[in-house]
């Protein structure tokens, strides 16, 4: 049976790609699209850590740097992390693993890869036009965002639309998963990574559109000036920080949890054993959906809140590490008596593991209303979200691409090569954002382009660790696109999986399946 | 065999309605966001809000809701009519529910006119000069209704879409959906109206 690399349906050649419906093509765009969005950011933060490299200007000016700083976490937020793993993995595998053909809505599926581009085309747009790039920091606190000269109304009027593509994506998971699920496909039979995505849809359909209400308002500012966040008429700037963080909140665990669901499938098929504690894996991803929603306000703890909606929003905040250790612990027992096999997919969810662990607990040193006071703003807090986004969802990503990789392409990469890479990915990745929770202890501000002489050592240090993380990054990137042409022939099942999408050929046909399966046991039941 | 397939429609109404209504959800939550503002700014300058609604032009928002509301009513009837197969009935009803929509958006159209006139559109110099809550209170109504009026729009050009479909032949009364779905958009459209209406006109 032919692939679907080659059935190309009405079009020819490169408009067989962007303007296919199905679902494995527009996982396949979207994973070029973003993976090409994420060398900009990491360039950009490379640039970052050289000119921190000593004190005073070193390779560029300040406002070329809050410019950087501000892209780099533009780029990362919202056309990496935040798409990243639903619309690549989530697009390509969800429909397979619940046995459907395609997703619920294909055509749909396919305008959201457009709206996506069209937002980050705006995004770029707007570093040419108008006042130049923005420096406001990627969150666009008003009354600053209000007032600077550069180009903040087209930047947010890109994100904007990211966000209308991002609920587009919610929308069709949502449907797709309660709708398509082939015949004997029960709820507590889905695979994990599928409850990852449900629960993450959610979110997306929930509270993006609220940021999105946030950002018009303050295009309207900007454009027309209503006064609503404006403190010079009425306005109370404390809101605008309310409604961003009521979405930007929940966007945390937009990236987190089927970064979850994508350890939750990789564990069990390298350690030969069901996953321990199921339901309990399945339920935490929507308990964390749904408190996760209610903790926004722990990023305002100085910002003037009252003191009893700090109280309650850490209190929250303390709840939610609940759900989160429930995975962990599961986890760890799923490995209890297993029949490791530590095979690069694997090495990559324990490394997962093992860095959420550290930026899991780093979090609640700053959902507790004292600390937070000493460390709110400071290089503590970098640190500790690159510890979840990175070391979490960056880390989730890479162990997806190592696990499906066979299945997506038909070609097995170099099995060696991937534990070298992950070896300088380990090795960089702490050195570089460890001594940033040191020197945030030490009262180190974020965001400042200069910093005293005592904190030189550690930004060394920082410094160097980056470049060690880049080489992992080129050595394991440039091991995947050398074998995506040159590797050799996968089987259909390399890991012995026994999920859906390894009982079909790699790669899959158009298709997916030539007969909707009969499914009548659980995702993880070997024997 | 697999060309066979590709050749079959896929068609399922309960899922295309499901995908609806999380549209709808997100529609709820984009103008939640407004109506959050509007409790907070209310309660923190409810004198102002006292003073400026009053200067709003009660009997033209009284007419509008009656129009949407009736609007609702023609879109339901057209709906019934296209199942019961009369799609020429069914034209006749949607289209009475587009006109309705212009009407509101002229209606509309004519209220924020009035009130340019008298200076007070947002950044104004003459509404800087009042009270804070009054500037708030006008920046929400702009807003919120400006939203809203951006949603009738959209929401016309749906039903003129449906217009051509149901006569081309493409929506009918085995095949009611899209009608059903675009129906179900002007409703929320029209609902949101209903919240807007006393929030704005009548609480003094």
């Amino acid at each position: 049976m032919p692939s679907f690399y080659e059935e190309n349906g009405r079009f020819r050649g490169f408009w067989a790609w962007i303007f296919s419906t199905d679902h494995k093509r527009i996982g396949l765009l979207y994973l070029l699209s973003i993976l090409s969005f994420y060398a900009i950011g990491v360039l950009l933060g490379f640039l970052i850590r050289l000119e921190l490299i000593a004190p005073g200007p070193t390779i560029m000016r300040p406002q070329t740097y809050n410019a950087l700083f501000t892209l780099h976490g533009v780029i990362m937020i919202f056309l990496f992390v935040i798409p990243g793993i639903p619309a690549i993995f989530g697009n390509f595998f969800l429909p397979i693993q619940i046995g459907a053909r395609d997703v619920a809505f294909p055509k749909l599926n396919l305008l959201s890869w457009w709206i996506y581009m069209g937002g980050a085309a705006l995004a770029i747009l707007s570093l040419f036009t108008g006042g130049g790039p923005i420096d406001t920091g990627w969150t666009f606190y008003v009354p600053y965002s209000l007032r600077t000269p550069v180009n903040v109304p087209l930047a947010v009027l890109g994100v904007f639309v990211l966000g209308f593509s991002s609920i587009l994506t919610g929308i069709n998971m949502v449907t797709t998963t309660h709708q398509l699920r082939a015949p004997g496909m029960t709820w507590f039979r889905l695979p994990l990574f599928v409850w990852g995505i449900y629960a993450t849809a959610w979110i997306q359909i929930l509270v993006t559109p609220v940021v999105g209400i946030t950002l018009l308002l303050t295009l309207m500012e900007r454009l027309v000036g209503v006064g609503i966040f404006d403190p010079a008429k009425g306005g109370d700037p404390l809101l605008y920080q309310h409604l961003f963080w009521i979405y930007s909140h929940p966007a945390v665990y937009i990236m987190i949890l089927p970064a979850m669901g994508i350890i939750s499938e990789i564990l069990p098929v390298f350690a030969r054993r069901t996953i321990f504690g199921y339901k309990a894996i399945a339920f935490s991803s929507l308990a964390i959906a749904i408190v996760g929603s209610f903790v926004w306000g722990h990023h305002m703890f100085v910002s003037g809140q009252s003191d009893v909606a700090s109280v309650v929003f850490s209190l929250l905040t303390f709840l939610v590490a609940v759900p989160s250790g429930v995975k962990v612990f599961n986890w760890v027992s799923t490995l209890y008596k297993g029949s490791i096999e530590v095979a690069p997919p694997l090495l990559f969810a324990l490394t997962f593991i093992f860095l959420f662990a550290i930026g899991g607990l780093t979090g609640l040193f700053q959902g507790a209303l004292a600390t937070d006071v000493h460390l709110h703003d400071t290089y503590w807090v970098v640190g500790h979200f690159h510890y979840v986004i990175f070391g979490g969802t960056g880390f989730a990503i890479f162990g997806a691409l190592h696990y499906w990789f066979p299945k997506m392409f038909g070609r097995m990469y170099h099995r060696k090569i991937p534990y070298i890479a992950w070896g300088l990915l380990f090795v960089g990745f702490n050195t570089l954002y460890f001594p940033m929770l040191l020197l945030g202890w030490q009262g180190m501000p974020r965001r400042y382009f200069d910093y005293l002489p005592q904190f030189h050592s550690l930004q060394f240090l920082s410094t160097i660790g980056s470049w060690i993380l880049i080489g992992g990054l080129i050595l394991m990137f440039g091991n995947l696109v050398h074998c995506l042409f040159k590797g050799e022939k996968a089987e259909s099942n390399p890991w012995g999986g026994a999920t859906l999408e390894w009982q079909i050929p790699s790669p899959p046909p158009r298709e997916n399946f030539d007969e909707i399966p009969l499914v009548s046991k659980g995702p993880y039941e070997y024997r | 065999m697999i060309n066979d397939r590709s050749m079959e429609t896929h068609r399922d109404d309960l899922g295309s309605t499901l995908g609806m209504w999380l549209f709808l959800l997100s529609e709820i939550l984009l103008f939640g966001g407004l109506f959050l503002l509007y409790a907070i700014y209310r309660f923190n300058y409810s004198q102002s809000f006292h003073l400026a609604a009053e200067s709003l032009n009660r009997p033209i928002g009284a007419l509008n809701t009656v129009i949407l509301l009736t609007s609702s009513l023609t879109m339901a009837l057209s709906l019934y009519a296209l199942k019961q197969k009369q799609s020429l009935r069914s034209l006749c009803f949607l289209l009475s529910t587009i006109l309705l929509g212009l009407l509101f958006l002229f209606n509309k159209y004519w209220e924020w006119a009035s009130k340019f006139e008298h200076g007070v559109y947002p950044n104004a110099t003459r509404l800087l000069e009042r009270e804070r809550g009054e500037v708030l209170f006008y920046g929400l109504y702009y807003s919120m209704t400006g939203l809203h009026a951006l949603h009738v729009l959209v929401g016309i050009g749906l039903l003129t879409a449906m217009v051509y479909f149901i006569r081309k032949g493409k929506v009918h009364h085995e095949r009611y959906l899209p009608l059903e779905n675009s129906g179900l958009y002007w409703h929320l459209v029209d609902i949101i109206w209903v919240f807007l209406f006393p929030l704005f006109y009548l609480i003094t």
